[in-house]
């Protein structure tokens, strides 16, 4: 994590790398602003993925035969429940927001230009942004009715 | 040039990022699943949302998964999003309730048995249609 550590005055007994602080002092914790409020984030979303994420894959590839019996009209018939379009968005919302922001994480590790950093996230939350707005579109406003016949 | 002083001092003031253990090596399989799953997601909200374009767009794009393949690709996906899962449970341990810091290695190991022991059966649900369909049929007794 792109963390800036404070090196305490004195450093500790155990000390670790030189960093003054012990080997199992842990990961520091972002103390406040924008990064606090996004290890929280990161920690609240990953709580929920755990259900949404771990449950949509099971469902999907796993279980009953997995994605082999996935196409449109199971769709159709999955999204006659307002429980499955409320799951697929939150997953939809939370997963995109949480890799991207992961993606941020990492890009301050490897991209020491901030310029090239910059732009790099920039093209990431466009691309979430984008995709958040098509999969909120067609989660909330898919109708079967318009392909009689087909679902069900 | 003026970078690569400050990254050379970096490196000498806190030492390398990575310590060559049980940590180094699930704080790198985190990384990398995190982002395979969210590059792979970048593409499957593109194909979910062909939905909306009725079903011979959606049916065809959705042909794709089918390919055996792509099978494999899929059972590493779903390994990904396990081992992260997982993963970063013991993440959340390690931040909410610092003492367990203490049994950090042995937590590893834990989770990493977890994931290999719910691996074993996903890897064959998920390989044994590609295995009947391409190579041999199994026996009635064989569970998947």
């Amino acid at each position: 994590m792109a963390i800036d550590t404070e090196r305490p005055k004195t450093p500790h007994r155990k000390d670790s790398l030189g960093t003054g602080l012990p080997y199992r002092a842990g990961r520091q914790r972002p103390g406040k602003g924008g990064e606090f409020w996004w290890w929280v984030f990161m920690r609240v979303s990953g709580i929920l993925l755990l259900f949404l994420a771990v449950g949509h894959v099971l469902i999907m590839h796993v279980v009953g035969s997995g994605v082999d019996r996935v196409n449109f009209a199971f769709v159709a018939l999955r999204w006659r429940s307002p429980f499955w379009r409320t799951w697929d968005w939150l997953l939809l919302s939370l997963a995109l927001i949480h890799g991207v922001n992961g993606l941020r994480v990492i890009s301050l590790d490897y991209i020491r230009r901030p310029g090239l950093r910059i732009a790099v996230n920039w093209l990431f939350n466009f691309t979430g942004v984008i995709l958040f707005a098509l999969g909120s579109i067609v989660v909330f406003t898919f109708d079967p009715s318009k392909w009689p016949g087909t679902g069900t | 040039m003026a970078l690569r002083r400050t990254a050379k001092s970096r490196t000498a003031e806190f030492g390398s990022l990575y310590r060559g253990r049980e940590g180094q090596w699930s704080w790198i399989a985190h990384r990398v699943t995190g982002v395979a799953i969210i590059l792979f997601l970048f593409a499957h909200v593109v194909d979910t949302a062909l939905v909306g374009w009725g079903p011979n767009a959606y049916n065809r794009v959705i042909a794709v998964y089918r390919n055996p393949f792509i099978r494999l690709l899929e059972l590493g996906l779903v390994a990904a999003v396990i081992y992260h899962a997982l993963n970063g449970i013991r993440i959340m341990v390690i931040d909410f309730w610092p003492k367990a810091n203490d049994v950090n290695r042995q937590l590893i190991y834990a989770t990493t048995g977890i994931f290999v022991l719910s691996m074993i059966p996903i890897s064959f649900i998920i390989v044994t249609p590609i295995v009947e369909k391409y190579f041999f049929t199994f026996p009635s007794w064989w569970p998947f």
